[in-house]
């Protein structure tokens, strides 16, 4: 079949930020997929506090001070988060890396946190439903937190190399900002689960 | 205009526009092609290579489900048969059922997307190839895992949706349903990473001027199902997660002893399970759209309305799930609720199948075998629906649950809805993945072979679940007089398997003897028709501009093309989502050995769950070492520009 050109696409950017990526798409469908998950999650432990008779089952409710914790250090690293955005787009080198090495410490900072929060449940995995759900709950965001720091450890490492005077490098960044604010904003409804449903 | 053959010199920023065409075939060529050699072909990332290992795989699962089948047909056959024990004929029926439903029907569906997404919308590799290339690894292993299992004899004996407390650790000794379990997240893994990559594809790559608008039907039939993989896929990984998570670790989740419940279980398996249907049942109807005005020779009735009608059964999927539940003893009220919404899909399903027909009915159809299909699926997939309806009423539902009137519904809907569909779109598209035509007298033998075997197979089995013959025995006494019918059924499904020997014989053939096809043998009017049969490993030499639906039927004579992307490197077009207009060129993944290694990695780490949790912890090291060696850039002089 001959062919006539009729569109030069010689100009075009050779990357773009945000939804003119198809990184921030391909981000989105995951956030997508795995609130999903979160959500059903929550559902069936709403379902379960439904059929129970009293919850949680008898049991203490759980010590809410180390999930406060971590969900005031959450919450106060949207704001580092959004500089990093802002740079980021800016394609800011120095101020990339300075913003990647802060997003890492308030990554590993709730883990650390965490490491104390799973006792302070009062209760084991294998006491009962109720204990299996908050586990469970608490056990699926600390996967999400485990692997989100692990791409910004990555990609904070890669941003120091020669690869990271990139503008697709740059996408990257906004796209790893963009994930962030999703980490964040799944745990707030598991947080009033865990420690505030039990009290109501 | 720089000579053809030749290496570029660093930063040479070849572009399309710099050389004639034999060069340019000559320049994207070694620019796309698949590396030679083991490590090259198990590095590969170009979505046609990808769909075909998809393809071939999902085929011999086919099989493997199939043979179960008729093993099972064959014990039944009679009364009181002791061909097959209990215990065995419990593993056979649930891996015929994970195969055909896990192992075969999404994966065929979304390979065949793999393949044919690209193409229809103009682009020259799906987004996110690594991923795709690692969806496949991860779904073969998680097959293997399962067969394997089975060969060892440690196959599940759950029923493919593996109830609890069946599966659950009092009723469920050894490690039969953890195999269950872990395979389907596994496996779901893989249709989710094909999802993504397939939204993104539609959302962000297509061909300048292939608006929302004028998307072909198949490829929206696409773009819904992967959204409602998206959605429903994480349901029943949740479910195979809680349910491994009480057998392995100890947790009550679906204990009622201990504040869990089993129907939490159902609740989130049908939450998955019945927008599977349609999962497998919407790219279907997408083939369909493609076949029918192919073979009408004029555009498709009612477009918009075909659009919506995907959209609205997309939806809808997720509110019918109860329907499988009735028998549960559920509340009245939300029962009755799913009663409407089940029967309310009937409604763009009914207006898809008017529009086809007002399509046929304008047009002059040519009776090959892909329309043969077509009209089989038709057939089928109606009754399959009225029983739908009949099943969807409560009273109904609770008289004939579990019994064979049940399995023949779903064998109608899936079978007629996707598979009759499957084997016309194989007809329809093998020439353009092969280059050659397969046998047209063969392909009615096995149409006529399919059709009535089918039929002899599955309407009977209404009867006898009328008459009270339950699902799931591996054998029934002599008395209650279901032994011809048995015998007839069993005839049946013999014939509907050799069909199957039929199309593969004619597969074999075709690939080696057939016709040569041509670019567009059935001079339809999408642009994977507008490129060479089967495509050169960069699909399009410059990627086409769209003007109109069917855009090779707008422009008979010349196509208009875009120019302007770099050859030397894998440079795709990125455009807009609603307009699709030009908006970036971005580099596409090359191959790479890592996401095999991933899915290996991934692989392990699920086989080594079943024996114990630590497994996760210490699978997380080469997981993580795998992602880091697949996201890491070359260091090519592309990645700083």
């Amino acid at each position: 079949m001959k062919q006539r050109t009729v569109i030069d696409l010689s100009d075009l950017p050779s990357y773009g930020f945000g939804p003119r990526s198809p990184t921030w798409w391909g981000t989105l469908a995951f956030m997508a997929l795995e609130g999903t998950g979160f959500a059903l999650a929550a559902g069936s432990y709403l379902y379960l506090v439904y059929i129970a008779p009293s919850w949680p089952l008898s049991r203490p409710a759980p010590n809410h001070w180390p999930g406060t914790i971590i969900t005031l250090l959450l919450l106060a690293s949207l704001i580092p988060n959004h500089l990093l955005e802002r740079h980021a787009k800016r394609c800011e080198m120095r101020q990339v890396r300075l913003g990647l090495l802060v997003m890492c410490a308030f990554g590993i900072l709730p883990l650390v946190v965490r490491y104390f929060e799973f006792p302070a449940l009062n209760i084991l995995w294998d006491t009962n439903a109720y204990g299996s759900m908050l586990w469970v709950l608490l056990g699926l965001h600390t996967t999400h937190l485990l692997t989100d720091v692990g791409d910004t450890i990555v990609l904070t490492a890669l941003m120091f190399t020669r690869h990271g005077h990139s503008g697709r490098r740059f996408s990257d960044v906004e796209d790893n900002v963009f994930y962030w604010d999703f980490v964040v904003l799944t745990w707030l409804p598991i947080y009033v689960l865990i420690y505030w449903v039990p009290r109501l | 205009m720089s000579s053809a053959g030749t290496v570029p010199t660093e930063r040479q920023r070849l572009r399309d526009t710099d050389l004639d065409r034999a060069s340019l075939e000559r320049w994207l060529a070694r620019t796309w092609t698949t590396p030679r050699g083991l490590v090259g072909a198990l590095s590969a990332v170009d979505h046609k290579v990808i769909a075909r290992r998809y393809l071939l795989t999902a085929f011999a699962f086919l099989c493997l489900g199939g043979l179960s089948a008729v093993a099972m047909r064959i014990q039944l056959s009679g009364p009181e048969r002791g061909l097959i024990g209990p215990d065995l004929y419990n593993q056979l029926f649930t891996m015929h059922g994970v195969t055909m439903m896990f192992l075969f029907a999404v994966p065929i569906v979304q390979a065949t997307g793999v393949y044919l997404v690209p193409l229809m919308v103009g682009t020259r590799n799906m987004a996110f190839p690594r991923l795709t290339a690692f969806s496949f690894w991860i779904y073969l292993s998680g097959g293997l895992f399962a067969w394997v299992s089975f060969a060892l004899n440690m196959g599940p004996d759950i029923g493919w949706f593996g109830y609890v407390p069946l599966s659950g650790p009092e009723f469920g000794p050894g490690k039969r349903a953890d195999v269950w379990a872990q395979m389907i997240t596994y496996t779901e893994v893989s249709s989710l990473a094909v999802a993504v990559a397939t939204i993104v594809t539609i959302f962000k790559q297509r061909a300048p001027g292939l608006s929302l608008d004028r998307i072909p039907l198949y490829v929206w039939a696409m773009l819904v199902t992967s959204f409602v993989v998206v959605f429903a896929m994480p349901a029943v990984m949740i479910a195979s997660t809680f349910l491994i998570l009480d057998r392995l670790v100890g947790t009550h989740i679906f204990n009622p002893a201990e504040g869990g419940d089993t129907l939490l279980f159902q609740h989130l398996f049908w939450f998955f399970g019945h927008p599977e249907v349609y999962i497998i049942f919407l790219p279907a109807t997408g083939m369909v759209s493609a076949i029918i005005p192919a073979f009408a020779r004029r555009p498709m009735f009612g477009y918009l309305a075909l659009v919506l009608s995907l959209i609205a059964v997309g939806i809808l999927s997720f509110g019918l799930w109860v329907h499988h539940m009735f028998a549960t003893g559920l509340p009245k009220l939300g029962a009755s609720f799913f009663t409407a919404s089940s029967m309310l899909i009937a409604l763009p399903n009914g207006l898809q199948i008017f529009c086809w027909l007002a399509t046929l009915w304008e047009g002059r159809p040519v009776m090959k075998t892909p329309l043969l299909f077509v009209f089989g699926f038709f057939f089928i997939f109606v009754a399959g629906g009225l029983t739908g309806v009949m099943l969807a009423s409560v009273p109904l539902d609770l008289q004939v649950h579990d019994t064979y009137f049940v399995v023949a519904h779903f064998h109608y809907v899936l079978i007629g809805g996707s598979v009759f569909p499957l084997l016309g779109a194989a007809y329809f598209w093998f020439p353009k993945l092969t280059g050659r035509m397969m046998s047209e007298r063969l392909g009615r033998w096995h149409f006529w072979l399919a059709f009535i075997g089918f039929n002899a197979a599955f309407f009977p089995m209404h009867i006898v679940g009328l008459q009270g013959m339950p699902r799931r025995v591996y054998t029934y006494p002599s008395e209650l007089g279901w032994g011809n019918i048995n015998l007839f059924i069993t005839v049946g499904a013999v014939a509907f398997f050799l069909s199957f020997v039929l199309f593969a014989a004619n597969l074999l053939r075709s690939a080696s003897k057939g016709e040569p096809a041509g670019d567009n043998p059935w001079s339809a009017g999408t642009l994977e028709w507008a490129t060479a049969s089967p495509p050169p490993s960069y699909n399009f030499a410059r990627i086409p501009v769209v003007t109109h639906r069917e855009p090779l039927w707008a422009d008979r004579e010349t196509l208009p093309v875009a120019s302007g992307l770099r050859v030397d490197v894998r440079e795709l077009l990125i455009s807009t989502i609603a307009e699709a207009k030009p908006d970036i060129r971005e580099k596409s993944a090359t191959p790479s050995i890592w996401p095999l290694f991933a899915a290996i990695a991934v692989g392990g780490t699920f086989l080594y769950s079943i024996f114990t949790p630590w497994a996760v912890i210490w699978g997380a090291l080469p997981i993580a070492v795998a992602l880091i060696g697949w996201f890491w850039p070359k260091g090519s002089p592309e990645d700083e520009e």
